[in-house]
């Protein structure tokens, strides 16, 4: 599960990892009210706009401003809210802003003192099955830039799950980020709650860029990509309020709703499948046969009738989808359980189908199944090898 | 020969009283598998399936000498289920349950480092030896014996290669469902490993998919090793989107390295026959045996 920022920086600092602050508003006149809070706690004259959307890159797309008054703050806030928010990592069409988060100043000048931006985050190593701190001196950019042309300033460190972070590991990090005086303690102190953060809420992925050492050698998370593994949140119970379904696409928050496992794609051939692996090479295949699959959608162990119309009424509101393949290797899913299946929700679903089907199933009782649908008079096409389906597939695009 | 069960396998069942483990046990009891007895904390003394219920996987390896296991613990549980395995001296671990914390894996995948113990999963559909053991929960008449091994990070695709290669007339040594998490006990490397040195595997089968660097980390490990039993292989996924992850929690294209397009080329440079389309497994099986 995919947070905001503001969201990813509440866990952060209610683990002592210090964060800019900011509140976050709806609207212009709550930016306004937030702006006039945030100076009376924090003593900031000058606010940054950040709009809150699931993706990055959104200083690029003008999702990040400065408001040096409140008249500024105002204007800015009724500029990014409501805006389709373009940036290298959406498509297109953009993100619509819902909310944005008014934040505090925090490149203040301070006499004799510099500000800099580092790299740092936490993450699985899949190769060795350990967590893993990255951080590079180069924040504040786009971090596989800077892995493809100055991979050497990547540093990682890795953690023993037995022990956790240890101070010298800590203490290398901020090493390695030239740091000395205050801010080097500050940051063994970041490191080691950042991490102690990591762990405790269970997530997957923390990546803060930039995180900042300020003019008087503060160091604080200016940003906060966090994402939660969706199988521990059972633990979090008051993390599972934090999914904003605003930002994921509509149609896979209904397949979800369902039970099903879909993943939309810009494709022309609708699949339906069992298991994850075969959804996947049944799509390789739709794109082998000449066409280019319109979503991934696993149906899991129970494909019957209702589970199958369920299937189908979300592939058909695609415009696009000119066929739908479904493929079904019954194991201890019985094939011709799966074809009345099919043939129950074609039926109940009467005129709405008015693409092709075709349906290979293979495994147990799969002549059965074929002979059920061939019987049916339904305008179906059954097969029961994968080649034969590919084939049929591309006939009916043709 | 096999590799990792066979017919003289003393298999418990982990969860053995729930609802997926008395269906799957039942199913691999019915193949012929040596089931010995089940481990359902609290339940110990009854009997279920015929065989007898232990407290603990230390007294199931005490009282039924037991050296493998199957776990059906649901996910909250699964990787304390593995750690007391692991403690208790099981060789094969083999973890079915999907959707473990990573977190969790993390810790037991450590704690069972320096055991002598093999982990298989989880997220996987377990091991089958045909004719001999089936512990997993795999349709078991799809395989039938024969002399090509299967490694696989799926499920139903491990049956779709088993049925494409049986029905060019060969058959199956062991099929190995290695898993589709993040972190797994076994790894395409080592379960390929297993494979080129069993003699009576005389090829095999690769199937992977996006994410993670483990195809390529056996195909190099397949050109060093100078082996010269052919490998088939394949990746799913040429057409997923790139930070989607596509059902398994592993399967996710993080960067330009762990696309179906790289493994692929990866696997081409080390000598395994790639096919790119998923129907031509069993063809292609039957062409390098010629």
């Amino acid at each position: 599960m995919n947070l905001h920022e503001y969201q990813g920086k509440e866990i952060l600092s209610s683990f002592g990892v210090r964060i800019q602050r900011g509140i976050v508003a709806q609207n212009a006149n709550e930016a306004v009210a937030a702006a006039k809070q945030l100076t009376s706690e924090t003593g900031t004259s000058w606010h940054v706009i950040k709009a809150q959307v699931h993706a990055g890159g959104r200083g690029k797309g003008g999702g990040v401003k400065l408001a040096k008054n409140l008249e500024e703050v105002e204007l800015i806030a009724g500029q990014i809210i409501g805006m389709d928010l373009v940036t290298p990592q959406t498509s297109a069409e953009g993100k619509r802003v819902h909310q944005i988060l008014v934040a505090e100043d925090v490149y203040y000048p301070t006499e004799g003192g510099e500000t800099s931006e580092f790299y740092v985050s936490v993450l699985l190593n899949r190769n060795t099955g350990r967590n893993m701190i990255v951080y590079s001196t180069e924040g504040g950019m786009d971090i596989e830039t800077v892995a493809e042309e100055t991979p050497e300033l990547i540093h990682n460190e890795e953690i023993d799950p037995a022990v956790g972070l240890l101070p010298f590991q800590a203490r290398k990090i901020a090493f390695n980020l030239g740091l000395s005086g205050g801010a080097f303690k500050e940051m063994t102190k970041f490191v080691s709650c950042l991490y102690t953060a990591y762990v405790e809420s269970d997530s997957s992925l923390f990546e803060i860029n930039p995180v900042l050492k300020t003019s008087d050698d503060k160091i604080m998370a200016v940003d906060a990509k966090v994402t939660i593994d969706d199988n521990a949140l059972y633990r979090h119970k008051s993390y599972v309020d934090l999914r904003d379904l605003r930002e994921e696409s509509a149609i896979e928050v209904e397949a979800g709703e369902l039970g099903l496992n879909y993943v939309d794609l810009d494709g022309n051939v609708g699949c339906m499948v069992n298991g994850a692996g075969l959804a996947m090479a049944t799509m390789d295949l739709i794109k082998q046969a000449g066409g280019e699959p319109a979503n991934f959608l696993d149906v899991g162990g129970t494909a019957d009738a209702a589970r199958v119309e369920a299937a189908f009424r979300i592939i058909l509101k695609d415009p696009a989808v000119k066929a739908i393949l479904i493929n079904i290797f019954g194991g201890i899913v019985r094939c011709d359980r799966v074809a009345q299946g099919v043939v129950d929700a074609y039926k109940n679903m009467g005129d709405a189908i008015k693409v092709p089907i075709i349906v290979r199933l293979q495994g147990t009782n799969a002549d059965i199944a074929k002979e059920l649908i061939d019987n049916s008079g339904l305008d179906v096409l059954s097969a029961t090898e994968f080649q034969e389906a590919a084939d049929k597939v591309q006939a009916v695009l043709v | 020969m096999s590799v990792l069960v066979n017919k003289d396998s003393k298999i418990i069942v982990q969860g053995f009283t729930g609802s997926e483990g008395t269906f799957h046990a039942g199913q691999m009891i019915e193949y012929g598998t040596n089931v010995v007895g089940g481990v359902t904390p609290g339940k110990g003394g009854q009997t279920h399936l015929d065989k007898p219920v232990f407290n603990t996987v230390q007294e199931a390896v005490d009282k039924a000498d037991a050296d493998t296991t199957i776990i059906f613990v649901p996910p909250a549980f699964a990787a304390d289920a593995i750690m007391e395995a692991a403690d208790a001296g099981i060789k094969v671990i083999i973890t079915i349950t999907e959707g473990i914390p990573v977190a969790d894996m993390i810790k037991a995948s450590d704690y069972i480092k320096n055991k002598a113990c093999r982990l298989i999963g989880p997220n996987c559909p377990g091991i089958i030896t045909p004719g001999e053991a089936k512990v997993g929960i795999m349709p078991g008449f799809v395989f039938k014996k024969g002399k090509v091994g299967i490694v696989s990070k799926s499920g139903t695709l491990t049956y779709e290669a088993a049925d494409q290669v049986v029905k060019q007339g060969l058959g199956i040594t062991t099929a190995i469902g290695i898993g589709g998490d993040p972190i797994i006990g076994t790894t395409t490397k080592e379960a390929v490993e297993l494979l080129i040195n069993d003699p009576e595997t005389e090829a095999v089968v690769m199937i992977g998919e996006i994410g993670g660097q483990l195809e390529a980390d056996a195909a190099n490990w397949y050109k060093a090793s100078g082996s010269k039993k052919p490998v088939v292989g394949f990746i799913a996924g040429e057409t997923a989107p790139a930070g989607r992850t596509m059902g398994h929690a592993g399967a996710i294209v993080g960067g330009s390295d762990d696309t179906a397009q790289a493994k692929k080329a990866i696997m081409r440079e080390c000598g395994i026959h790639v096919v790119d389309s998923p129907a031509e497994i069993g063809k292609k099986i039957a062409e390098v045996l010629g």
